[in-house]
């Protein structure tokens, strides 16, 4: 079927010479480009191939990480990346004009087109071409039958399947035919599926506009509320605001997970599952969830999803004058499957000097032959925490952000022992360790876990959801329902009744032919033939 | 049975069905050697119709003129065919070897030897199932060549023992996902074969022997072609945008989030709809929409195969488990030096 609007307009009013256009006409000339269907086929073709880089430069929203690192290995790249918008190729400007430019194409596309058929909607079949013999798809044959019966046969078995154009409105071009067609709901269906892209297209922009994705490492015990200090970190949609945030508090109070001994997967845990209390507004009461891989608990319009788990190694660490300056659950951080992990420890407030350990976490812990520290599983069997240490100034002072995870070596110095050797700590639950030159003592009381949740609201899921399941039926309409006409035409001569019969398939490349001789059978009063559908149509 | 019996079974039915498959192939290429010598309009009393519809080769009775080549090509013909039936049984067994071995049993498609190994299955299945009602004894020797390579690649390059899924790809939503998305990789897959098909025949339509002689007409290549894309698009549609989402969202708590493995999912999705519309385009017919289909299909098993092995971001990982982030976003990390943020994630769904 090709599209009203790539026809060419080559007629010019007069008095003008070929080329010039008034502003209207090039509006005009504009608009016709864009929603016709050879743009709508490049701008999809530039759709796909804009949306390649994404997958090849690491993306902010992405990875933020791999982002930051691909930076600082490319320092003359990274500002012609970050100017063009690499890092963030789906909320650049050239990715939303393509997006955009497509859609008024579509919007452009589907309003004249769904007038188009709602015109067609009712109107009736088209009348019987004079000459059906000159149709690709037709046949005749001869009957003693009047042609009043043939013609009453044609609108009873077209009827069942078709709509049938009117009988008798006295028009003699209509004369001793019948017109049939089927088949209207293809073109619902193609409009439905293209209205419904644009749908999907609002609720994914909704999420990502009025959305928020944060995320939160809880140590067993300790409760989270939901405000935005108690995120780790925090990526709000363009429009978000922090009063969105549903009033929920919730805690881990178990977590439990099973390590896998034997077997193939042996090393690899399982069945991870966190019970979570929580409450959906402060006084409301409190509920109980049992949060575990593929089970989200949604409280309210946000989900909690666990994510990722680990050890937070409980350290003590008394100082000099043996005041205690730091205690509690440390989150270490994972650095590989067995959950080997690093942390640090920042005592600020310790005397003579500040105290900052950084260093290892073995769950289990074993030593090669070599006489190198391995870590064989993830399940703290035999743990062990390897530490060095490091005094003088944390630089926590200067108010600047720091990380948790990170000691800013500037102003410290790696403690040593009087061989003038870097101390190491190797502790395991319950040891103590007294630090040299009457730094303090350090003790690692236990292990507690500690669950990464990640939480989010997308606003608009459902929606886009919707339009899919929507673009999805039209879909299956526009591809799988054949539009059809059919045309019955009986003439009396001498020697009985001329029957012709004509269809013609209006979605392209249909396959005609058994559907003529089944309608011929029919119209004869025979059984239909054993046609054989070979459906290459 | 026990696990290792199952998975050793599902390692010799992948060996026993290779070489059937291979044999199928051979004596596909027997008949179609033995074809060659025939002029095209020589009909073969073979049992599967070389063309069909309206690009059906004119049909003449050349038994009394090539007894001897007739019979011989009927007989590989249908050798072949009973050869890739068989293959194709084998293969079902290696399959569900494959899931039963696993503990606790599961759906044959954890990792990419897995995903090929189905893959390969729907393609020769899709055809065995095909081959009668469209006619499509001519693509015999393609599909099976296909499945033979693809399934050497498999065994060579990509085994991998058995080992359980991990924790979030025990889903229902896995299996929708994945059987839609196998299916839909096979019906594109076959359609592409025709568009192959097409745009040679169409560069030389006069030939008279030979093995593109008996392939069907364009028009027919062209409309069979459509005719799989149309239904793969739909299929594919509701394994990439709808199951797939759904999924991510338990999983990963994002329904869509621009991974390398769902942009490909989409870049394939976006230019199979640009097919589609060619289709329909004045200019566009033809030539220019077979190229958009092989382009679809270029990106689908880029996307399969490619994006594992040139992309480290993808959460869709086959290969070691991602390494996902948990530090904050605006805190400089790497004290080690060897950038100690993560694991410990509790794993990824695939697509
Ligand atoms: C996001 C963008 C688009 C997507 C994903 C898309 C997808 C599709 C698909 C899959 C079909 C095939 C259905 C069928 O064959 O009946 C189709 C058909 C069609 N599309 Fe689009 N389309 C998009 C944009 C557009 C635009 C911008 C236009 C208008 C310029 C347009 C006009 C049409 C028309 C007229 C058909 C029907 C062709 C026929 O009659 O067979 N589409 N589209």
């Amino acid at each position: 079927m090709s599209d009203p609007r790539d026809r060419q307009y080559d007629r010019l009013p007069e008095g003008r010479r070929a080329g010039e256009l008034t502003v209207r006409e090039l509006l005009r000339f504009a608009w016709r480009q864009i929603t016709s269907m050879r743009t709508a086929l490049v701008l999809l073709l530039l759709l796909a191939l804009a949306a390649v880089p994404g997958s090849i430069v690491p993306q902010e929203g992405v990875d933020a990480l791999a982002a930051s690192r691909w930076r600082d290995d490319h320092p003359r790249l990274a500002p012609v990346y970050e100017t063009l918008g690499l890092f963030d190729v789906y909320g650049s400007v050239w990715f939303s004009a393509i997006y955009l430019l497509l859609m008024i194409s579509l919007v452009g596309c589907i309003v004249p087109r769904t007038i188009v058929y709602w015109r067609a909607m009712r109107a009736q079949p088209p009348r019987a071409p004079r000459n059906l013999s000159r149709l690709p798809d037709a046949t005749a044959y001869r009957t003693d039958e009047s042609a009043e019966q043939v013609l009453a046969r044609a609108r009873e078995v077209l009827g069942r399947r078709h709509r049938v154009r009117a009988a008798g409105d006295g028009d003699a071009a209509d004369d001793g035919a019948v017109s049939a067609e089927r088949g209207y709901l293809r073109e619902a269906g193609n409009l439905v599926f293209h209205l419904s892209v644009v749908v999907v297209l609002v609720g994914f922009a909704t999420g990502g506009l009025f959305g928020y994705k944060g995320g939160v490492i809880v140590v067993e015990g300790e409760p989270f509320g939901n405000t935005p200090q108690y995120y780790d970190d925090l990526v709000p949609g363009r429009l978000f605001s922090p009063d969105q945030l549903d009033p929920f508090t919730f805690t881990v109070d178990d977590f439990e997970v099973t390590w896998l001994t034997e077997g193939r997967g042996a090393g690899q845990a399982r069945g991870f599952s966190a019970d979570v209390r929580y409450r959906e507004e402060p006084g409301a009461e409190e509920q109980t969830y049992d949060l575990r891989v593929n089970h989200p608990l949604t409280i309210g319009g946000t989900d909690l999803f666990l994510i990722g788990h680990g050890y937070a190694p409980v350290i003590t660490i008394r100082d000099g004058t043996g005041e205690l300056v730091y205690d509690g659950p440390t989150v270490f951080l994972p650095e590989d499957q067995s959950l080997r992990s690093f942390g640090v420890v920042k005592a600020a407030s310790a005397e003579p000097q500040e105290i900052g350990l950084q260093g290892l976490l073995f769950p289990t812990f074993a030593m090669t032959e070599e006489g190198d520290p391995v870590n064989l599983f993830g399940q703290a069997v035999n743990p062990l925490l390897s530490l060095s240490v490091y005094a003088g100034d944390l630089g926590m002072d200067d108010g600047g952000a720091q990380s948790v995870y990170e000691l800013d070596l500037d102003g410290l110095e790696q403690v040593t022992d009087e061989d003038g050797k870097n101390v190491r700590l190797d502790l395991r639950p319950g040891e103590s360790a007294e630090l040299p030159n009457g730094l303090g003592t350090v003790t690692f009381e236990g292990l507690e876990d500690w669950q990464r949740i990640q939480i989010s609201q997308t606003p608009g899921k459902l929606v886009a959801l919707g339009g899919v399941v929507a673009a999805l039926v039209g879909l299956l309409g526009s591809l799988f329902i054949r539009p059809r006409r059919v045309w019955v035409r009986a003439r009396e001569d001498g020697d009985g009744t001329l029957v012709e019969v004509a269809a013609l398939d209006r979605s392209g490349g249909g396959d005609i032919a058994p559907v003529l001789a089944d309608l011929v059978a029919e119209l004869r009063g025979q059984e239909p033939p054993e046609t054989k559908r070979d459906g290459t149509s | 049975m026990t696990d290792a019996a199952w998975e050793t079974l599902s390692n010799q039915a992948v060996a026993v069905c290779g070489v059937v498959y291979f044999l199928a192939l051979i004596s596909h290429l027997v008949q179609w050697t033995a074809l060659r010598k025939l002029p095209v309009d020589a009909e073969v009393g073979t049992e599967v119709p070389v063309a069909v519809g309206a690009g059906a080769p004119v049909v003449q009775d050349v038994s009394e003129r090539e007894p001897d080549v007739e019979r011989r090509t009927a007989l590989f013909g249908r050798l072949g065919l009973l050869l890739t039936i068989i293959a194709a049984a084998v293969h079902l067994v290696a399959l569900v070897g494959r899931g039963m071995a696993a503990d606790p049993n599961r759906v044959p498609w954890g990792n990419m030897y897995e995903f090929t190994l189905s893959g390969t299955f729907v393609v020769a299945a899709g055809y065995l199932l095909l081959q009668r009602r469209f006619g499509l004894a001519w693509m015999a020797p393609i599909v099976v060549a296909l499945v033979v390579v693809l399934l050497m690649v498999d065994v060579v390059w990509l085994y991998d023992p058995v080992s359980p899924l991990s924790e979030a790809l025990s889903s229902p939503w896995l299996v929708i996902h994945v059987v839609s998305a196998v299916i839909a990789t096979g019906a594109f897959t076959l359609g592409g074969i025709c568009s192959v098909l097409y745009l040679l025949k169409d560069r030389r339509p006069a030939r008279s022997t030979g093995y593109l002689a008996r392939v069907p007409e364009p028009a027919t290549l062209d409309r069979i072609s459509y005719r799989m894309h149309a239904f793969g698009f739909p299929v594919w549609t509701f394994a990439v945008l709808i199951t797939g989402p759904i999924w991510a969202h338990q999983a990963w708590s994002s329904y869509w989030s621009w991974d390398p493995k769902e942009v490909w999912a989409f870049i394939t999705w976006v230019v199979y709809a640009a097919y589609l519309h060619a289709r329909a385009t004045a200019g566009w017919k033809g030539r220019n929409a077979a190229m958009l289909a092989l382009l679809g299909l270029a990106t689908l098993w880029f996307n399969f195969i490619g994006i594992n092995f040139f992309s480290t971001t993808s959460q869709h990982s086959y290969a070691a488990p991602a390494v996902v982030q948990v530090v904050p976003q605006d805190v400089p990390v790497g004290a080690t030096g060897a950038g100690p943020a993560s694991a410990g994630e509790l794993g990824q769904p695939l697509g």
